[in-house]
């Protein structure tokens, strides 16, 4: 289904492959009128998508046909294995964790997974982790940090569940711990925020050595709805409270809560999954291999360093 | 996620000297029973009609769990900044203002040195009636600080949190110091000196998912609220009444996630007991654990 500001995109192919189609049917030569459309195409899709609104943003990051987390794990990890469970309260489908290769070296990879269609994301619970997600992810920074695996974490969730048996079975607690055990790496950690980077559930997996987020991925302190039900007290405000709250790559990049910006391709990851995933893997790949050959202390120290930092305050002299 | 309006409209109660209206008689929030303020105030703020514990003003909280002039302030000179230009229905720049002249600090946190029945600590205490007590920057700066220098001093650190979670007026930085404020906590870790958390009514959000939970020891005030999702968001995603005593200090007791419930009129000879029972192992050499471990 197509976002609203892309219906002019859309109308406009439709019109070029009716034009192709008639052109076919026909005999005719239309090479030069279909060339011209599509020229406006081009110039149409660069003019919408490079004034979308903030708001437009948290639409194409949660647009259906989006690339999800294993997609793009498909693109850059060989020999993938998914593990199983958490060893005390069962397994998370949304929150799946393997080893894999990249570029040959081991890594451990935690990915935060929506449903491709409605029956996945019900089975993936939308991407919102129970506890026992995090517990696992937990359990598989523990082995990467025994076997010197990198840590790669692909971040796409609305947030943690808001549920009772999460709340029963402590989610700020594992949210918390799992935050400490990830600062804790003594390897190196590249998370990428690939569609919602939805708050604490997101930095569970978040505190990383490099963290990547793509173009038109948002990652923010809560959602847009719940900040509009909150200070507009009416959750239709929410394109504005998108605006207030700041959360697009550039956004973030600026406040300099990511290091770099993934660019998507014309249209957004959803018109390419192929181009959006190779582009992701290329990020990744060069991010590991920036981190790779520092110490064990440099690692940690370096992620406790960058997170140390994060904030903007002013300080009176004494 | 801050909750701040839900918790205002849940308990009308004023927390700080100066706010409360200049009435003799406060009313309790729970049992409804006229209470002589002198009283109440004398009391730590616990109705003695029914047990409710009321939300206490920092200074009272200070001046209940510090050995009398031992508070020595470390927070203040960390200002706040609208670092993304956030309006709502009024810019956030002049909130502040506004909660800044009122509380007369410049954020929803103060920390200092303290003893507790000897023991040498640093206190940091958050302040509900500030924006809710949300953390953003400031309140993740001067907890950083504080856990930083009470490694460099040698100091337990004692936390006293109360909070509607994240402030979202500085949008993902105040995400982000969750992970900050966690890092930091590393500097009592690492030269084994503990961290009691004390958790009172309501603490939130990512508050509860970051360093408050993060306690060597972990303990709350009787019928404190205590989440990550607030009841009322709870109650919106499955549409189903909630348990009662859900999220209730007692309730997260019997589900293992807290050490104790802890009477407000026993909380500083029980932090005292603990700070000196984790310091007799004779482990507070420094840098008695390597970095990362």
């Amino acid at each position: 289904m197509a976002l609203p500001f892309e219906k002019p995109i859309e109308d406009l192919e439709a019109k070029i492959r009716e034009m192709q189609a008639y052109a076919d049917e026909q005999q005719v030569d239309l090479a030069e009128e279909i060339s011209l459309l599509e020229q406006r195409l081009e110039r149409l899709k660069r003019e919408t998508f490079a004034h979308l609104t903030r708001w437009q943003r948290v639409l194409v990051a949660r647009a259906s046909g989006r690339p999800t987390a294993l997609d793009h794990v498909a693109a850059f990890v060989d020999d993938f294995v998914e593990l199983h469970g958490d060893r005390a309260l069962g397994d998370d489908p949304a929150l799946v964790a393997g080893l894999g290769r990249v570029d040959g070296a081991g890594v451990v990879v935690l990915a935060q997974q929506k449903g491709r269609d409605t029956k996945e994301n019900i089975h993936r619970n939308f991407g919102m982790a129970h506890p026992s997600g995090y517990r696992k992810a937990m359990r598989m920074m523990e082995m990467a940090d025994k076997f010197g695996l990198a840590v790669v974490a692909l971040i796409d969730t609305p947030g943690a569940y808001p549920g009772i048996a999460a709340e029963e079975q402590g989610q700020a607690w594992v949210i918390a711990e799992s935050i400490r055990r990830m600062s804790r790496l003594r390897v190196p950690a590249v998370a990428v925020v690939v569609g919602e980077g939805g708050s604490g559930g997101a930095l569970a997996i978040g505190v990383a050595n490099r963290v990547l987020i793509l173009e038109n991925a948002v990652y923010s302190v809560i959602s847009p709805e719940s900040c509009a039900a909150i200070r507009w007290r009416d959750a239709a405000e929410a394109p504005r409270a998108a605006e207030a709250l700041k959360l697009t790559s550039a956004d973030l990049l600026e406040q300099g809560v990511v290091d770099e910006v993934v660019a998507e391709p014309l249209g957004g990851a959803h018109k390419d999954p192929a181009a959006a995933v190779a582009a992701t893997a290329a990020a990744v790949r060069a991010a590991l291999a920036s981190l790779r050959g520092l110490g064990e202390q440099e690692i940690v120290r370096a992620r406790a360093e960058r997170f140390r930092h994060m904030g903007r305050v002013l300080v009176d002299s004494a | 996620m801050a909750l701040e309006r839900w918790f205002r409209r849940q308990r009308p109660t004023r927390g700080d000297d100066d706010a409360t209206p200049a009435g003799l008689w406060v009313k309790c929030s729970a049992c409804h029973a006229q209470l002589y303020r002198k009283d109440l105030v004398a009391h730590l703020y616990v109705c003695k009609e029914c047990g409710h514990h009321e939300r206490m003003p920092v200074a009272a909280r200070i001046a209940m769990l510090a050995d009398e002039g031992s508070f020595e302030p470390w927070s203040g000179a960390v200002r706040p900044v609208d670092a993304l230009g956030f309006v709502d229905v009024e810019p956030y720049a002049e909130r502040l203002a506004a909660v800044q002249h009122k509380a007369g600090r410049p954020d929803a946190i103060v920390t200092g040195a303290a003893r507790i029945e000897g023991e040498r600590v640093a206190l940091a205490v958050m302040d509900f009636q500030f924006l809710g007590g949300s953390m953003g920057s400031v309140v993740g700066e001067e907890i950083a600080r504080a856990a930083e220098r009470a490694g460099e001093e040698e100091r337990a650190l004692v936390m006293v949190a109360a909070s509607g979670g994240a402030r979202m007026q500085e949008g993902a930085l105040s995400l982000m110091q969750m992970a900050k404020t966690t890092v930091a906590l590393e500097h009592l870790a690492s030269r084994r000196l503990p961290y009691v958390s004390v958790l009172t009514d309501p603490t939130t959000g990512g508050v509860t998912a970051s360093f408050a939970t993060l306690g060597d020891v972990i303990f709350a005030e009787p019928d404190a609220l205590i989440c990550f999702a607030g009841p009322r968001v709870i109650q919106q995603t499955i549409k189903q009444d909630l348990p009662a005593g859900f999220q209730r200090a007692e309730f997260l007791l019997r589900k293992g996630m807290i050490d104790d419930v802890v009477p407000r009129g026993e909380l500083k000879r029980r932090l005292a007991t603990v700070i000196g029972l984790l310091r007799a192992g004779g482990a507070a050499a420094p840098g008695a654990l390597p970095a990362g471990a």
